[in-house]
């Protein structure tokens, strides 16, 4: 397979696993071009780029620009609350009137689930989805299962358990589309208030304990409390969460094993896993960082590639 | 064996397969001359980086390293693999996505003499982009040019070789394909018409 079978990065369910598989690639060249003293290639000199972010980012907003600019294209960045939206104005024209300046793929993200393929229906750019709501989050998907494959190689077989808030997270959805279809086994672990309610749907077992859950996997994916996402109380105070769900350096110790451990950012340190548990050799956190940016290069470079310029 | 550098393979349009340009025996030959040129240009190989295109030029360099340090005794030719897909100014003109190769330069090109090595010259666009990749790696003392087969009367761009195996002039459209022992039968080198 020489190219993408899709036109936008949308999620992870509109792709085949042989567009992963080239993915992840293309991400190994770029991870090479990132660690040379000159980090920078030209191939998208004369593409550019919107990064428009109706919701607030740290890591992923920069990891996209850094990706960006490493391959030379014009980048513009756009933050919805410094913006006209606050004026009333509608998704569509905002994203029509940064597309008449000339700007040919946009990356969103967006409050609303749906949003980047609302926007890839009624716009003519290409669309990279870098979070809408709490439906998917696909570069994150990708750079994981990266990660794990990096530490683990094939993913067939391999259990991976994703622990924590699942019912608010897009990347939770994302990871168990792409882990499902890269072969491995995937459990859920969380409180039963934030385990959603279809999971069977999605061919995965849930596990209501940590230890038991620890114990099964090869790789672990600690996820944050989305506390900002919750309109009600989810479980009784974030103490007993802590006791429950959080990870610390003791109870990694007794499992006797060692396993992989990924965190999407941001930590919240004590609550989903604790400091000593974050800085250890098992957590591979820094190497998502920057397995992120190579992973984004390779997205953006292979949907460009599809932007053919017309004949004249 | 200074006669082959003259070789010129005129294309004929009557033949419609695959035609042997060279065969193994000249191959091994151009390939002894080729060496036997570097020695004469560099000596024993201080301060000189040998430089293969990913991928084909590869095959090429690699044939020329073993010979030198083998055949011709020089102790250390240092040499790296350069991919040029991200510099190729063909990115997007196809409907085909260009698949990058590994990229091995573990080197510094700084005040080095470098020798660019490819299969075959024919519009002279890799050999631009690689000589935009190979500003990454320093400012070379000058970079020199080796190919085995040269396409005349084909380029697009003001460049030229400075050792060559064998001259074609082939038809535009028409494909000149190098074929190595390491990935197939036995070294060949054929012209396919369009």
């Amino acid at each position: 397979m020489e190219q993408l079978s899709v036109n936008h990065l949308l999620g992870i369910k509109y792709l085949k696993e042989a567009d992963v598989q080239l993915i992840f690639e293309t991400a190994d060249r770029f991870k090479e071009v990132i660690n040379r003293p000159i980090k920078k290639v030209p191939s998208l000199r004369d593409i550019t780029i919107a990064n428009l972010f109706f919701e607030n980012s740290t890591r992923t907003k920069l990891s996209f620009e850094l990706a960006e600019k490493r391959l030379s294209a014009d980048v513009i960045n756009f933050s919805a609350s410094q913006s006209s939206v606050n004026k009333g104005e509608t998704l569509i024209d905002t994203v029509k009137n940064i597309l008449a300046m000339k700007v040919d793929v946009v990356v969103m993200r967006h409050p609303n689930p749906g949003a980047a393929l609302f926007l890839s229906k009624n716009v003519d750019a290409c669309i990279i989805n870098a979070g809408d709501g709490t439906h998917e989050h696909p570069s994150q998907a990708l750079l994981d299962a990266y990660s794990i494959k990096e530490k683990l190689g094939d993913l067939r077989g391999k259990k991976i358990a994703i622990v924590g808030d699942i019912l608010h997270s897009r990347v939770a959805l994302s990871n168990i589309f792409a882990l499902k279809m890269l072969g491995a086994e995937v459990m859920l672990c969380g409180p039963k208030s934030l385990i959603p309610k279809y999971h069977e749907a999605l061919g995965v077992s849930v596990s209501t304990d940590l230890m038991k859950t620890l114990k099964w996997c090869d790789a672990a994916n600690m996820l944050r409390v989305q506390s900002e996402r919750m309109d009600l109380n989810y479980f009784p105070s974030t103490r007993e969460y802590a006791q429950l769900y959080g990870l610390n350096a003791k109870k990694l110790m007794s499992l006797k094993k060692d396993i992989i451990l990924l965190h999407p950012g941001p930590i919240n340190r004590g609550v989903e896993i604790t400091s000593d548990v974050a800085d250890s050799k098992n957590a591979i956190i820094l190497d998502q960082v920057e397995n992120g940016v190579a992973i984004r290069m390779a997205i953006i470079y292979l949907l460009v590639a599809k932007l053919n310029i017309p004949s004249t | 064996m200074d006669s082959l550098k003259n070789d010129t393979f005129v294309s004929s349009k009557a033949s419609m397969s695959p035609r042997i340009l060279l065969s193994h025996k000249k191959i091994e030959i151009i390939l002894n001359r080729l060496s036997c040129q570097l020695i004469e240009k560099f000596n024993d190989f201080d301060d000189v980086v040998l430089v293969g295109l990913q991928p084909r030029g590869v095959y090429l360099l690699n044939r020329l390293v073993g010979m030198l340090e083998k055949s011709y005794g020089i102790k250390k030719v240092i040499n790296g693999k350069l991919d040029i897909t991200f510099f190729r100014d063909d990115f997007r003109r196809f409907d085909k996505t260009l698949s990058p190769s590994s990229n091995e330069m573990e080197l510094t090109i700084e005040g080095k003499s470098v020798v660019i090595i490819d299969d075959v010259l024919y519009t002279g666009r890799s050999i631009r982009a690689a000589l935009t990749a190979l500003d990454n790696y320093g400012r070379p003392n000058y970079i020199q040019l080796l190919v085995l087969i040269d396409r005349r009367f084909s380029r697009d761009l003001p460049i030229q070789p400075d050792y060559i195996g064998a001259q074609v002039d082939a038809l535009e459209g028409d494909k000149v394909r190098v074929q190595w022992k390491d990935n197939s039968k036995e070294d060949t080198v054929f012209i396919e018409k369009r």
